[in-house]
């Protein structure tokens, strides 16, 4: 096959494309010759006038025609079908889907309409390329090789080592220079003020911070009754936002004996204290990737973080009992203010959320 | 020349022959007309994958005319009444607006999410066909890692426009990625703190993400994939060996007519197919999350399918905690190996693998047939393996759905995902090992005693056989070589029997064509030279 290849490149082996008793046919099959293509099997799949042609022919027309339908349908519907959302089962819950139907429906036609012409009305083939693959001639290779290798000569830079090193030198600061900015911009101390390390909980100017619900307002103990939590939020302006996506917190009020357990394990793990009468306060932010550990089983005292399953024990101090995480929850200290109302004693004693390098 | 009146069929002969004149584009315009396509279906398994991209690109720029990527504080005043009222970002406000404000709106959303999603679907289940049949292979290793890298950018694609509406649950997948930036040692929170621009979530990361979303990722994927097509091009597709199809040459159609327009009908299917589902299926209802607000979550929530798997492995990740005492103590919290290490792995070996191939088979030829998955039982057995591995971490990622639906214990799902993780891949491979030496012994076998016919006979001695039918040559003696491709083993295969009523479940089924067939030619073969040179042409 090769060698004719190679050959079929003299003119002298050509067809005449100009012959005029070549059918187009025959001038389409040499042009294939030509880039090393041979048409092996060429063979209409209908016979023209046929009944089975005719009756492809009305297949294909009639996928366009559906397609010309679907889409006048779905500019219909887009312009006077009610869009507008309105609550309950308006018409317009139908809207979207009506533009799905229509335009999948065009769209669909078209396609099966071309495939159809393709795939059984065009005449089948079966043609042959030669691929010219493999490593290029050695000889080439070399050319190229040594035509660079000779630039390389050309400029010179074996025998004046100079003009090489101070180019280096000069450009390694250019391409410094490009990168300089964007990582500049970008670098942010994650230390700046703490940051890391506070949360809206931390009292200011002496301040006790209070212990706010969702809507703001203030949390007294006979708010909650024995087994129910309640998350809170610092009382402080924007506290609940997420400004202050660290400070979310989970109030607890334990029962009587489960209580008499958490304070005992508050003492083990260095939290005595932190408690107020029967209630904890623990940090909504899972340490293992910071989503909320916010499903609370009353009757295990379990804290299940839904994203990846972690599980704390709220009266062993929120140890972690299973799953990936690995740390407890953070304990808030609280007492009660001469208000009535619950304040953070002092801000968290430990970093809040998600684990990292260098946490104290 | 005499002149002569104007001849408007001859306008693009004329035409034709200006353009060519200028710019010498006949030769390479025949040169890409001819161009030769081998075809199977499971080459359409990539042009999925391209198709829906085409569609992501022209949903995308509809969505950014409308899209506000802000995280400034609004009151929401829109037409979806049960969140009127409520403080949310501008990015997730506008994204309501898309659903609810603008016509035709929602389903360009829809459409945009679902071709993403088959986006990456396209590319994982084209990724299995080039490794279960070896396509691989040089020369065309670097078309493997072009396809590797763009999973893990169409990822990157995929998770940055989730992460855009600012909705509750795409709020929570960002806190997850900041937390897993958080946890990669040394650097982890300067890396976080130079992408949120201090603590999460900032104000800022919506529209540095919309950015990557809409300029920079895109443009990656743009050039890979023109470079991934270019090379398929410039090393022409490998094809399945058969008849007449050696190392050497491409068996199929010329690229134009017949291939062109099944690709163009193929095209208008993909699109149609994702316009059905933009319209008929919902797909994030972000309205029903609510804004993002950091102390809310709900159990099932789930990314998109292709986190899942780094979703799984996060859940299965015993809580290993490694303490360094130096100084003040340093941490490396369990979240970093099965977020930053394991992709990292998988992308090292994905990137390597042709070449730890090759050098394993010592086989550093280039090929341009396929291989059956069956014959190469080793490879295909680690590619099971593999498949079972990410299909254990994905299912482990809707562990907690699984576990609710089916009423099983949600710890047992972590443990039976744990184990299962360890010890199913290596029993895949054995057990895909095995089917795969049972196929080609099964193939070998037909190849030398032929096909079962069915019938049965008495030999005179009393015994019964059963009267195969030889492939081979019609002493009964021809045995055939294997010859890498399927074997027939029914007699309608061979089309031995009569026409059979088209079933309910199978279609009929008909010899197998061969992809040369010298038994009708109705093209002459090509002549020889001296016929050509001879001057017969001449008049």
């Amino acid at each position: 096959m090769s060698s004719q290849t190679g050959q079929s490149n003299l003119p002298s082996q050509r067809v005449d494309v100009n012959d005029p008793r070549l059918s187009r046919f025959d001038i389409v099959r040499e042009g294939a010759r030509r880039d090393d293509i041979e048409i092996v099997h060429y063979e209409p799949q209908v016979a023209p006038g046929t009944k089975a042609e005719r009756r492809l022919v009305r297949t294909v027309a009639g996928f366009f025609l559906l397609t010309g339908l679907a889409a006048t349908a779905f500019l219909a519907i887009y312009i006077w079908w009610p869009w507008e959302y309105e609550p309950g089962r308006g018409g317009d819950k139908l809207y979207t889907p009506l533009l799905g139907v229509t335009l999948g429906v065009a769209l669909l036609g078209i396609g099966f309409g071309i495939l159809t012409w393709g795939k059984k009305l065009l005449p089948k083939e079966v043609s042959i390329q030669d691929r010219h693959e493999g490593a290029p001639p050695a000889e080439d290779q070399r050319i190229t090789g040594e035509t660079m290798a000779y630039m390389a000569d050309e400029l010179g830079v074996k025998r004046r080592p100079l003009l090489g090193v101070s180019l280096l030198a000069g450009l390694l600061p250019v391409g410094a220079v490009a990168a300089a900015p964007l990582v500049g911009g970008l670098i942010s101390d994650p230390h700046k003020d703490d940051q890391m390390l506070t949360t809206g909980f931390a009292p200011r100017d002496g301040q006790k911070i209070r212990l706010v619900r969702e809507d703001g307002r203030p949390i007294r103990p006979a708010d909650i009754s024995a087994g129910g939590q309640i998350t809170v939020f610092p009382g402080v302006e924007h506290g609940v936002s997420n400004r202050y996506a660290d400070s979310p917190t989970l109030l607890i009020h334990l029962r009587e004996d489960d209580a008499v357990e958490s304070r005992r394990a508050n003492e083990r793990a260095g939290h005595g204290g932190y408690m107020w009468g029967n209630y904890a306060a623990y940090s909504k932010v899972c340490t293992h990737a910071g989503c909320p550990a916010s499903l609370y089983e009353q009757q295990t005292n379990r804290l299940l973080c839904p994203c990846h399953q972690s599980q704390f024990l709220i009266t062993d101090n929120a140890k972690p009992i299973f799953g990936p995480a690995s740390r407890r929850l953070p304990q808030l200290p609280i007492e009660v203010d001469a208000e009535g109302y619950f304040v953070a004693t002092s801000d968290y004693t430990e970093a809040v959320g998600p684990d990292f390098w260098e946490r104290p | 020349m005499k002149r002569r009146k104007f001849d408007v069929a001859a306008v693009p002969g004329n035409t034709a022959r200006a353009v060519d004149d200028r710019f010498q584009v006949a030769t390479p315009l025949r040169r890409l007309l001819n161009k030769v396509f081998p075809d199977h279906w499971s080459f359409l398994l990539g042009e999925i994958a391209l198709f829906s991209f085409i569609v992501l690109l022209l949903t995308g720029v509809f969505l950014t005319f409308f899209f506000e990527p802000a995280m400034t504080e609004v009151i929401y005043n829109g037409s979806y009444a049960p969140l009127r009222g409520t403080p949310m970002s501008a990015a997730y406000a506008s994204t309501l607006d898309i659903s609810f404000d603008v016509r035709g709106g929602l389903i360009m959303r829809q459409m945009h999410h679902w071709a993403a999603l088959l986006f990456m679907a396209a590319i994982v289940v084209h990724m299995l066909r080039v490794f279960f049949t070896g396509a691989f292979r040089k020369p065309r290793e670097t078309n493997w890692i072009i396809g590797s890298l763009l999973f893990w950018v169409g990822f990157l694609a995929g998770f940055t426009g989730y992460s855009l509406p600012d909705d509750g649950l795409s709020g929570t997948g960002l806190r997850i990625a900041s937390a897993i930036m958080l946890s990669i040692p040394v650097i982890g929170s300067w890396v976080t703190a130079a992408v949120f621009n201090g603590e999460f979530p900032g104000t800022i990361i919506i529209s540095r993400f919309f950015i990557a979303h809409v300029l920079l990722i895109p443009g990656l994927l743009v050039a890979l994939i023109t470079v991934h097509l270019g090379l398929v091009f410039k090393q022409k597709h490998t094809q399945w060996p058969g008849p007449g199809r050696t190392n050497g040459n491409v068996v199929g159609e010329r690229m134009f007519p017949r291939y062109a327009i099944k690709q163009g009908g193929f095209f208008m299917v993909v699109f149609g197919v994702i316009a059905l589902m933009g319209g008929l299926f919902q797909i994030n209802p972000v309205w029903l999350f609510g804004p993002y607000e950091a102390w809310v979550v709900s159990a099932a929530s789930q990314p998109d399918w292709y986190v899942m798997f780094l979703d799984g492995s996060t859940r299965l990740m015993p809580d290993w905690e490694i303490t360094i005492p130096i100084g003040e103590g340093y941490v490396i919290p369990p979240l970093f190996w099965p977020t930053v290490v394991l992709p990292g792995i998988l992308v090292a070996i994905s990137l390597l693998y042709p070449f730890m191939e090759a050098r394993h088979l010592k086989d550093y030829r280039s090929h341009n047939l396929l291989q059956r998955p069956r014959d190469v039982p080793f490879r295909t057995g680690l590619g099971v393996m593999a498949l079972t591995f990410y299909v254990i971490l994905t299912l482990s990622g809707a562990n907690d759905v699984i576990a609710d639906k089916f009423q099983i214990s949600l710890n047992a799902m972590t443990w039976a995902g744990r184990i299962g993780l360890l010890l199913l891949p290596p029993l895949a491979y054995y057990v895909t090992y095995r089917i795969c030496l049972g196929l080609q012994q099964h193939d070998r076998e037909v190849l030398a005693h032929g096909v079962e016919t069915g019938i049965i006979r008495r030999l005179p001695d009393g015994r019964f056989v059963e009267v195969h039918q030889p492939l081979g040559a019609g002493d009964g003696h021809g045995e055939l070589d294997y010859a890498g491709w399927v074997v027939p083993k029914k007699m309608n295969r061979l089309g031995a029997l009569g026409p059979a009523i088209r079933g309910f479940f199978y279609p009929i089924e008909r010899p197998a064509e061969a992809p040369v067939s010298p038994g009708h030619p109705p093209v002459e073969p090509r002549p020889e030279r001296e016929e050509i040179t001879s001057g017969e042409n001449r008049p």
